[in-house]
């Protein structure tokens, strides 16, 4: 486990980042730059000084033995300072302890490959083992090309962890942020007994330029946008994020460990 | 054969489909339709049917044999409705106590806007995530393109078998390529790359065997034969538990280092 040094400081002029600077285009947004980076979701949902990273160690992944893979994840780890796509740990919030996962998108586009489909495993693992709801801060353009079929198998692998975990009477919340796509929309991200969404997050399987090359036609406004998801019924609730950690706050308290015991 | 060869022969429209397999390995198949949720989905084909006298479920992915079947079976690219009609029949076949063979057979699923608005991410990560405590047996066959969650989609599998010349892979190479070198032109460059072939699979250990093509239907029979009579000896906890381990552990040899480790063992020992 390591330390986290808590840095709680002018949050709410990092919580602009998305809204302010996003239009409704499908596309245009892909390409907007968001400042706010999986530490700043951590300091702002934690309990000041809880946040406890799990410190995993893996080999280098690299299965296709893909020209100028393994460089260019040493160069993102040391500019990042993350070891891959995705920081997990055990946390409070409100004092109710509860094990945390947040995607970083800076780190290759958050896409899945071994090493973040392991630890989304293992913090369900964790999870299960202390007996504490799950919460994953989702964001990904999709599976890990370059570590092509066992990217793929990501999916299987993460999926059958978080039933089982899900099967045990664990609570798992979802947050998709912005964008959650591919391999990872379509496995652990969907997969929440609660789902929550940020605001104008661009969720889906396909990315909207695969589906406009398909249909031959320009994506209607709003299309796959956290508000269009709510619409259709696949999401809970849409939080900005500063009322994030209250909304959380708010869901685990009504999820007691022994619901019963108050009546 | 060059590894574009084998995508080109894993998607050449002359190749068996599922309904060639039913016709072929089984009999009195009873087809199901529909999700029960609104929508009949033809690019997954499926049903009740009998092999070797024993009921099974059996359902795939189904592109058709003519332009008039292609353009209904949108050309084997299910939508959720599609995934949700085989949740329905995995879950039917549980109930019953069948085993579940399927045939996988698609370009991916259908990256269109119904299908998006319809939830097309969780139709896929429902079928994962209940496929893997399926309390019966079951066995997928990859017969040509394997391709992307939407082969992912039915193939959560106790065992996994693939044809001599089917492809599996997270992506189709044009795909691919589009990705990593924004160009779709380097599709064969892509094919090599991405380690595709049955033989890749079966070397990454993701699948559990190679399935030679020349006397095909006898080849699946027997596949499916022996497939069937290790897995029958398992309790239902036994088969999901086999089959949980075996996605939960699929790349056990990178995330540990493990065999790695053990060929080391087997180094010094030999010292």
């Amino acid at each position: 486990m390591v330390n986290v040094v808590d840095q709680r400081k002018s949050k709410f002029e990092r919580y602009k980042g998305l809204r302010e600077s996003i239009g409704e285009t499908p596309g245009a947004v892909i390409k907007t730059v968001d400042e706010y980076s999986s530490w700043d979701r951590i300091v702002d949902v934690a309990d000041q000084g809880s946040y406890q990273e799990f410190d995993f160690v893996f080999p280098e992944t690299d299965p296709l033995d893909f020209p100028g893979y393994v460089e260019k994840k040493e160069k993102m780890r040391e500019s990042l300072g993350v070891r891959d796509a995705i920081t997990a740990g055990s946390c409070t919030i409100d004092g109710r302890p509860v094990t945390l996962a947040v995607m970083n998108k800076k780190f290759m586009m958050a896409s899945m490959g071994m090493e973040v489909g392991e630890v989304v495993c293992q913090a369900a693992e964790y999870a299960a083992n202390n007996h504490t709801p799950l919460i994953i801060f989702t964001a990904s353009g999709g599976a890990r090309m370059q570590e092509g079929i066992l990217a793929l198998m990501q999916m299987a692998k993460t999926s059958a962890a978080i039933q089982r975990y899900k099967d045990g009477g664990g609570l798992y919340i979802t947050v998709l942020t912005h964008p959650t796509t591919g391999g990872v929309s379509a496995s652990f991200a969907t997969l929440g007994d609660i789902t929550l969404a940020e605001p104008k997050a661009l969720i889906g399987f396909a990315g909207p330029r695969v589906i406009e090359q398909t249909i031959g036609a320009k994506l209607p406004l709003g299309f796959q946008r956290a508000e269009f998801l709510e619409e259709h019924g696949f999401v809970d609730a849409i939080v900005p994020r500063e009322e994030m950690r209250e909304k959380l706050s708010q869901i685990l308290r009504l999820h007691p460990i022994n619901s019963f015991s108050s009546i | 054969m060059n590894a574009i060869d084998k995508v080109l022969t894993a998607r050449d429209k002359n190749r068996p489909k599922i309904t060639d397999y039913i016709d072929n390995l089984f009999t009195d198949f009873f087809e199901q339709k529909g999700d029960y949720l609104g929508k009949e989905d033809a690019s997954i084909y499926g049903g009740i049917a009998l092999f070797h006298g024993m009921p099974v479920t059996v359902l795939g992915h189904r592109k058709g044999n003519t332009v008039e079947e292609n353009i209904n079976c949108n050309f084997g690219m299910p939508g959720p409705e599609g995934y949700r009609k085989a949740l329905r029949l995995m879950q039917q076949a549980e109930k019953f106590k069948r085993p579940i063979i399927t045939f996988v057979d698609t370009p991916g699923a259908y990256p269109g806007l119904e299908a998006e608005t319809m939830g097309q991410s969780q139709a896929i990560s429902g079928n994962l995530a209940a496929m893997s405590g399926l309390k019966v047996p079951v066995i997928s066959l990859v017969t040509g393109e394997g391709s992307s969650g939407g082969a992912l989609g039915i193939a959560v599998a106790n065992r996994v078998y693939m044809l001599e010349n089917a492809i599996y892979s997270v992506l189709s190479p044009e795909g691919f390529a589009s990705i990593l070198w924004h160009d779709s032109a380097k599709r064969d460059e892509a094919a090599e790359v991405m380690k595709l072939t049955a033989k890749d699979l079966y070397d990454f250990g993701i699948i559990d065997g190679i399935i030679g093509e020349e006397d095909l239907y006898r080849a699946v029979d027997e596949t499916l034969v022996k497939a069937l009579k290790e897995l029958k000896k398992m309790s239902g906890q036994e088969l999901a538990d086999d089959r949980f381990n075996k996605f939960r552990y699929i790349d056990k040899k990178y995330i540990t280092g493990q065999e790695i480790a053990g060929e080391i063992n087997e180094q010094m020992e030999s010292v």
